[in-house]
């Protein structure tokens, strides 16, 4: 079913007799056998105030033309949202509703936050078709529970986002970028961390054990206003007392590379997203036999991309962290919780959706 | 303010009840006399008060669920205390409540400065959070102006903001992760030094729940290193409208100040007299800081600068050293506390989408001549929070109860022009009966549904955050079990 207003989709869940596959454009790949129900027929900027930097857009609407409209304002969404085209080899492109259901960032999230921290409102249907609105469009809200929060990352599990509401930030107007060469993982990690504790508002921290080039390669990230960038360009390789190479704009590529975690995109195996202390993430990857590997927030995400019968999961065991299995099917999907919390996350999904219409199962 | 009847049997149960607190908790934690527990019949919000049934000050979190087992078996009502701060009566208590404070829960767990965190017992102030990391370069960002004595624990209930939230955020961003005990005595971990805890977004749930979800004991908290300096430029305008078109101006060049701070004439005249910070005479004044090295520092001031001159600015006056920094923010800093020296205010602290800012501004000088009361405004301008300060004398009959009215009239004005009743104080009990202006019933339906689940029996914080009259079948059924 695609719904095209907010009014038919809600009237779609009071009708429903069984679930339904809750979607985008299903960019994400998450297989399903019931009937799907999409927000992409719900497109369009609702509201848009460069000045007060904020956008309200409809669910449905397409990642790049949301791009679109805050380039033409010399604006854009800072948390970087990845494209997971390369990874599930689909062909469709992400909805702006499917990166907040799924909480999707990129590179940037390190400094500025992911995409629930530029989430300012949504408006959804929940499961007894309900329209429901929570937060609002202004950056500071804290009027009532925080159900934004909440449904950023619910997968579609607690209701079907029919509009939300971001912040933006302004594009910088440079960036710049240092290349550290064949540095061991350990190494990688150890100089980014040092990087991000320096005052130099690094952007971007990542490591790649076989770069674009075929080699170990680490990156760091600078944006803002000229001065400053070649400033803390210079600044930054003083503090690191390490060699860079460095690269004043035309970066986009790499960090493109990086977002969209290239390494993964081979079609075979499965890929796994962690989520750990960046310290204890080269120990992690040493422990995988995975065929590829990616890091990103200076450590604190890891891409891995492993057999399938290879449980990234126990191998990650007395470390603080979780796994998702972005693509495959031979393990869960998402990381199994504590008991305690689990029950509390099965009550939530109770509230908001006490038939079990939506996405059922998909987070336990 | 309308509170929920006590409970007499519970009132009458006092005697036992204490002496069971006292056989969980060791000597000194359990405070009962009624000449001890007056000081916390209320928190920063002094206009309503009521001594509770006890006050527990636990030492450990074990010792939390021991209370918290022992209140659920009991069905007494708890109200989760931080340091007491709170200007919208969040920690206010009923006469049949356990009163649950953090006071010595103080303690630093781990501090890591390579993974960038540090893990606190939740009754630590905020600024000694900052003050156990800073000499190794480090600080903790939200800065709520209580800073000085308030707690981690109530940063987290009410998801506290600060001067500085508009480039690092608010609590909810520098939030990693949280040791929290249910009302039933359950201890959960929730997230932990990793980003994007598994699962539901329990940790964003939990961050500003007003102390109704859960009690916090533990707090993971993002570090950052502190900035090479910081300086401010203060500009001065004729006109409001015209300082509000500036800020616009400044955010969307791209410049991310960490502040931008608004004054009106009533707030600079009054301040000028208090401390005397040499303000220009305008009818509103900006400061404006950012970060850097002193060379990005001068590069930012000098787009600023450009920026605002197009505006035809009664001055600009940029700081060059710290002596000057220092009294340009001599003047804000003292706005409170010389607007108190005149009259008693209630703080109001509703947000507003910036491009309103001269519309909001106009309607509230109308009010303030309608309702025949001053009206001071000093704000966080670059996010929209404002807070107008009303003023009236607590001692005249009558304008206690104008105020609030008035109160009332300015936040559903920031709700109508796409706004919130409230941008970092919390609902507690203060805006709680406003929540139907900015939420309809299924929207407040789902949000209690939320509270259901964590605490089926409405024992955590119960007359806090929505209207009394939603609430009162939840509230009631807890009371019938």
């Amino acid at each position: 079913m695609i719904p095209t207003s907010e009014e038919a989709l809600a009237e779609a869940v009071k009708s429903a007799s069984g679930p339904f596959a809750v979607r985008g454009n299903g960019s994400a790949g998450v297989v399903s056998d019931h009937p799907v129900l999409t927000a992409k027929g719900l497109t369009g900027v609702s509201l848009y105030e460069p000045g007060a930097l904020t956008l309200v857009v409809k669910a449905g609407t397409p990642v790049s033309e949301v791009e679109t409209v805050l380039a033409a304002e010399n604006q854009r969404l800072a948390f970087e949202p990845m494209n997971l085209r390369g990874i599930m080899g689909g062909t469709e492109e992400g909805t702006i509703g499917g990166v907040v259901a799924s909480n999707r960032s990129g590179p940037r999230r390190l400094a500025v936050g992911a995409c629930r921290d530029f989430a300012l409102g949504v408006r959804f249907v929940d499961g007894m078709g309900r329209i429901i609105k929570n937060g609002g469009r202004v950056m500071k809200n804290v009027t009532g529970y925080d159900l934004v929060k909440l449904m950023a990352g619910s997968h579609g599990t607690l209701g079907v986002l029919t509009e939300v509401s971001l912040k933006v930030l302004p594009m910088p107007e440079t960036s710049a970028t240092l290349t550290l060469h064949g540095l061991s993982d350990a190494q990688a990690v150890a100089a980014m961390s040092k990087a991000l504790g320096s005052p130099y508002e690094v952007t971007g921290a990542a490591h790649a054990p076989v770069g674009p080039d075929g080699s170990a390669v680490t990156v760091l990230r600078l944006e803002g206003f000229e001065e400053s960038v070649s400033y803390r360009a210079a600044a930054l390789q003083g503090f690191l007392g390490l060699r860079c190479a460095q690269q004043i704009e035309a970066d986009a590529a790499i960090w493109e590379w990086v977002r969209d975690a290239q390494p993964m995109h081979y079609p075979e195996g499965n890929v796994w997203r962690l989520s750990v202390k960046p310290s204890d993430a080269p120990d992690v990857v040493a422990r995988v036999p995975a065929q590829a590997a990616l890091y990103d927030w200076g450590g604190g995400l890891i891409w891995l991309r492993c057999a399938e019968d290879v449980d990234v999961r126990a191998h990650m065991a007395g470390v603080d962290g979780h796994a998702t299995l972005v693509r495959g099917a031979s393990f869960a999907r998402f990381h199994p919780q504590s008991a305690g919390v689990a029950a509390l996350s099965k009550g939530l999904r109770l509230k908001f959706d006490p038939k079990g219409l939506l996405n059922p199962g998909l987070m336990g | 303010m309308e509170m929920p009847t006590p409970d007499q049997n519970i009132l009458n149960r006092k005697a036992d009840i204490v002496a069971r607190l006292q056989g969980i908790l060791p000597i000194g934690c359990v405070i009962h006399a009624p000449e001890e527990t007056h000081a916390y019949e209320c928190d920063a919000l002094t206009a309503y008060r009521c001594p509770p049934l006890a006050v527990v000050l636990p030492e450990t979190t074990e010792q939390v669920a021991a209370v918290l087992k022992l209140c659920h078996q009991q069905g007494l009502p708890v109200v989760p205390r931080g340091a007491g701060t709170s200007l919208a009566g969040g920690s206010m208590p009923t006469a049949d409540a356990i009163v649950l404070g953090t006071a010595k829960l103080n303690d630093v767990l781990e501090t890591d400065y390579d993974n960038r965190f540090i893990r606190v017992q939740s009754g630590r102030t905020n600024l000694s959070v900052t003050g156990a990391v800073e000499e190794n370069g480090f600080f903790y960002a939200p800065d709520p102006s209580s800073q000085l004595a308030c707690a981690i624990a109530g940063n987290i209930a009410m998801n506290s903001g600060g001067a500085h939230c508009l480039k690092y955020g608010v609590t909810t961003n520098n939030l990693l992760g949280v040791r929290i005990v249910t009302i039933e005595g359950e201890i959960l971990d929730i997230g932990g030094a990793f980003m994007d805890a598994a699962g539901l977004d329990l940790l964003g749930l939990i961050c500003g729940s007003e102390g109704q979800l859960g009690v916090v004991t533990e707090a993971t908290l993002r570090i950052l290193p502190q900035p090479e300096g910081a300086r401010p430029v203060l500009i001065g305008f004729d006109d409001s409208e015209v300082a509000g078109a500036c800020v616009s101006d400044v955010i969307k060049a791209g410049i991310l100040p960490v502040a931008i701070e608004f004054m009106d004439r009533l707030c600079i005249e009054v301040t000028e007299n208090f401390a005397g910070a040499g303000y220009p005479d305008c009818n509103a004044l900006l400061i404006v800081e950012v970060e850097g090295s002193d060379a990005e520092i001068d590069a930012q001031l000098a787009r600023i600068s450009e920026i605002a001159e197009r505006y035809n600015p009664v001055e600009i006056r940029a700081s060059r050293s710290a002596e000057e920094s220092a009294k340009i923010w001599l003047g804000r800093k003292s706005a409170f506390g010389a607007v108190g020296q005149i009259n008693d205010y209630i703080c109001l602290d509703g947000t507003i989408p910036v491009s309103q800012l001269p519309l909001v501004l106009r309607r509230i000088n109308e009010l303030s001549a309608e309702y025949g009361l001053q009206v001071g405004n000093v704000f966080h301008a670059g996010d929209g929070n404002m807070h107008p300060l009303v003023l009236f004398d607590a001692n005249k009959p009558g304008d206690l109860e104008k105020c609030e009215a008035m109160g009332a009239e300015i936040l559903k004005l920031c709700v109508s022009v796409g706004g919130c009743l409230t941008g970092e104080h919390g609902v507690g009990v203060e805006k709680r009966e406003l929540m139907s202006h900015q939420y309809a019933p299924d929207d407040l339906d789902l949000q209690m549904s939320v509270k259901d689940v964590f605490d089926p029996s409405w024992l955590l914080n119960p007359a806090k955050v929505f209207p009394l009259s939603a609430s009162a079948s939840r509230r009631a059924s807890e009371a019938a079990q």
